[in-house]
C-alpha cells in the first residue's frame, strides 16, 4: 500500500437512504428489505465518512422474449430466459443477484403490446416466485407506461418496490401512482446533471419523500460515454454530500442493458478474429462498465449476465472491507 | 455563504417592545422567518436602548432556542453580556465582536475556547477604522496570530473588515473587497471574513440595491459570511444566483427553490 491518504474531506451530508422492499410486518410481503444509499463519503473512501450500505446487483429480465440477443446471452440463459418467473428464480438463486429488475418491454404498442392484466399478472407471479424487492420499468412508450403502471403499482401497494422512469416529460402519473401506492420512483435524467436536479424538485414538488427517488443518471458502457455518466455522477455526489438535497439521492445505472448494446460486445469473433472470444469479451464489457459505475457511486447496477453478476458481487464484497 | 439573520435586533421598534414585555411570540416568529428565508444563523442584538441587556440577552437567546436550533451570533460591545449569552445557550455561539486591542481581544479569545464558540474579529483597535487595505491586513495578521497562541483555530475566526458606509467612505470600499481575498493568504487553513451588511448602504438611499451590489462582490472575491437581512428577497436570490456563477452550487431550472429546499 502506498502511503496512506492524509488529507480526509469532511463532508456535511449523506446520501437519503432508501428501503426497497416491505416485509410482511410493514405491509409487504418480502422476506427482508434492502436498504440503499445513506453514504457520508465518496465510493469506498472509509476514512472520510460512512459508508453503512453495500451496493446491489439487481437482474435484468424481461417479460417477453428479447429477438436481438447477444449470441453470449441467449446461450447462456437458455432454457432460463424463456419464462419470466423462473427467470428471475434462477438469477437470485443461481446467480446471486440481490433482487430483480422486470422490464415490461412487452406492453409495448408496436412490440407484443400484451395487456396491462397480463403485466399485472406477471408481476405478482414473480413477487410469489422471489421474496426479493422487484424493479418494474416501463416500455418507454409515454402513454402506454402511463396507463400499465400505475394499475401495477395499485395491483402491488405496501410491497414497496422501485418504479421507472420518470423523465422530465413524463412524471406527473407515475410519481402519483408510486406516492398512492408506498412505492419508490427511479428519476431518468440524460446524462444531465441539470436536468437530474430540476426532475428531482419536480418529483418532491408532487409530494414525493426525497428518501423514495432515485436517479439514473443514464449512463453509456464503456467507450460509449461511460466518462460523460461518470463525471456527471461524481459531480451529482459532490454537491449530495456538500449539502444540495435536491441531489442527494442514489443512483441506480443500467449496465446490462448498455453493455450488451456495445459493438463489442456483440461482434461475432469471426468478424472480428482480433478481438477475441466474443462471450468472454461481453461479459468483461459488462464486469468493466460495472466497475466504473461503482467508482462513480452507484447504488443499485442492473445486469444481465450471470458470470458478469457473480464477478461484481465478489468485487463488491472485496471493495466493502473495510481498511 | 454563511447567512446570519439581522432581524433580531432592539434597534427595531418591534423587537424593542417585545423585549420590554416579554413577548417571546415576536422573537420567535422572527427567528422562524428568518431560518425558513435561508438564514444558517441568527444575530442577537439587544439594542441600545436596553436597561438590562444581560438579562435581556438570556431572554432573547431562550426564546429563540425554543424555536430554532440554529447557532446564535451573540451581538453586544459589553462583556458581560456576551458571557449571559454564551452561558444560555445550548448550540454553537458566535461572539460578535471582539477588536484587535490585546486585553480585549485575549479576553474573547478566552471566552471562545471556554463556550466552543466562533469568534467575529473586527480589524480596528483604539487608532480607529484603518483606511487602507494593509492596516486591515496587518490587524487581522495580528488577531491570527493571538488565537493561535491561544489555542483557537482560525477556522472559528471570522475576520471583519469593517464595512463603512458608501456615502461616507466610497474610496475605501475596493480595499475593502480586496482585502478580504487577502485575509485567506494570512493562515492554512484560512480564517472566515464576515461583514455586517447593511453598514455600506446606512444614510443612503436605495440600501436594498447597494446592499446586494456589494454582496455579490464579495461574494466573488471569497466572503464566507455576512449579517444581513434573509427576508430581502432580491437581496437572497442574488447571492442565491451568485453562487451558481461561482460553480458553488449545480444548475437546474429552479436553482433558488432547490436552494431553499436544501437549507429546509
Amino acid at each position: 500500500m502506498a502511503e496512506e491518504l492524509k488529507l480526509v474531506t469532511t463532508w456535511s451530508q449523506s446520501v437519503h437512504e432508501m428501503q426497497l422492499g416491505a416485509t410482511r410486518q410493514e405491509g409487504g410481503s418480502r422476506k427482508a428489505a434492502l436498504t440503499v444509499g445513506g453514504e457520508g463519503a465518496l465510493p469506498f473512501l472509509f476514512k472520510e465518512g460512512a459508508l453503512p450500505h453495500k451496493p446491489l446487483i439487481a437482474a435484468e429480465i424481461f417479460d417477453v422474449p428479447q429477438d436481438d440477443e447477444p449470441e453470449a446471452l441467449r446461450r447462456d440463459l437458455k432454457g432460463i430466459s424463456g419464462d419470466p418467473v423462473s427467470w428471475a428464480k434462477a438469477m437470485i438463486a443461481d446467480a446471486g443477484a440481490d433482487l430483480v429488475s422486470l422490464k415490461l418491454a412487452g406492453i409495448h404498442p408496436d412490440g407484443a403490446n400484451t395487456s396491462a392484466g397480463q403485466a399485472v399478472s406477471l408481476v405478482k407471479k414473480i413477487l410469489a416466485a422471489v421474496d426479493r424487492p422487484l424493479i418494474v420499468l416501463g416500455c418507454g412508450e409515454a402513454a402506454r407506461d402511463n396507463e400499465v403502471l400505475p394499475l401495477v403499482s395499485e395491483a402491488t401497494k405496501g410491497e414497496r418496490l422501485l418504479f421507472g422512469d420518470a423523465v422530465q416529460e413524463n412524471y406527473k402519473t407515475l410519481t402519483a401512482a408510486c406516492i398512492a401506492d408506498g412505492h419508490n420512483i427511479i428519476a431518468e435524467s440524460p446524462i444531465d446533471v441539470n436536468i437530474a436536479k430540476q426532475l428531482n424538485i419536480l418529483i418532491s414538488d408532487l409530494g414525493m419523500p426525497a428518501n423514495r427517488i432515485i436517479i439514473n443518471p443514464t449512463i453509456g458502457a464503456l467507450g460509449y460515454g461511460l466518462e460523460y455518466a461518470y463525471s456527471i455522477m461524481e459531480r451529482a455526489r459532490n454537491a449530495a454530500l456538500s449539502g444540495d438535497k435536491m441531489l442527494a439521492m442514489p443512483f441506480i445505472c443500467f449496465v446490462g442493458q448498455e453493455s450488451w448494446r456495445a459493438k463489442e460486445a456483440r461482434v461475432p469473433a469471426s468478424e472480428s478474429p482480433a478481438w477475441g472470444d466474443a462471450a468472454e469479451r461481453g461479459i468483461m464489457w459488462e464486469v468493466v462498465t460495472a466497475m466504473s459505475c461503482l467508482q462513480a457511486g452507484a447504488d443499485i447496477l442492473t445486469m444481465r449476465h450471470p458470470r458478469a453478476i457473480k464477478i461484481i458481487k465478489s468485487e463488491i464484497q472485496e471493495l466493502m472491507k473495510r481498511p | 455563504m454563511y447567512i446570519i439573520g439581522e432581524l433580531i435586533n432592539g434597534m427595531y421598534r418591534n423587537v424593542r417592545e417585545a423585549l420590554a414585555c416579554r413577548d417571546a411570540s415576536v422573537i420567535k416568529a422572527l427567528a422562524r422567518k428568518q431560518v425558513d428565508a435561508g438564514a444558517d444563523a441568527l444575530d442577537i442584538n439587544c439594542g441600545p436602548l436596553s436597561k438590562d441587556p444581560a438579562q435581556d440577552m438570556r431572554w432573547l437567546v431562550e426564546a429563540i432556542q425554543s424555536e430554532v436550533a440554529v447557532p446564535l451570533c451573540l451581538d453586544s460591545t459589553k462583556q458581560t453580556v456576551i458571557v449571559e449569552g454564551l452561558k444560555a445557550c445550548r448550540g454553537k455561539a458566535i461572539i460578535n465582536s471582539t477588536t484587535a486591542d490585546p486585553d480585549k481581544l485575549d479576553a474573547y479569545l478566552a471566552l471562545a475556547l471556554q463556550y466552543h464558540a466562533s469568534l467575529i474579529a473586527l480589524t480596528v483597535d483604539k487608532k480607529g477604522v484603518p483606511q487602507d487595505k494593509e492596516r486591515r491586513l496587518e490587524l487581522a495578521a495580528f488577531i491570527l496570530e493571538r488565537a493561535a497562541g491561544a489555542g483557537l483555530p482560525a477556522a472559528e475566526i471570522y475576520l471583519d473588515p469593517v464595512l463603512m458606509p458608501i456615502n461616507v467612505a466610497q474610496n475605501q470600499l475596493e480595499d475593502i473587497l480586496r482585502v478580504i481575498g487577502d485575509f485567506k493568504l494570512l493562515t492554512t487553513p484560512p480564517a472566515k471574513s464576515v461583514v455586517g451588511l447593511s453598514n455600506i448602504s446606512q444614510g443612503s438611499k436605495n440600501r436594498s440595491i447597494i446592499n446586494r451590489t456589494f454582496l455579490v462582490m464579495a461574494q466573488a472575491l471569497g466572503l464566507e459570511a455576512a449579517i444581513l437581512d434573509p427576508l430581502d428577497q432580491e437581496l437572497m436570490r442574488s447571492l442565491i444566483t451568485g453562487a451558481l456563477v461561482l460553480n458553488k452550487t449545480i444548475y437546474c431550472d429552479s436553482y433558488i427553490e432547490a436552494y431553499l429546499k436544501s437549507k429546509s
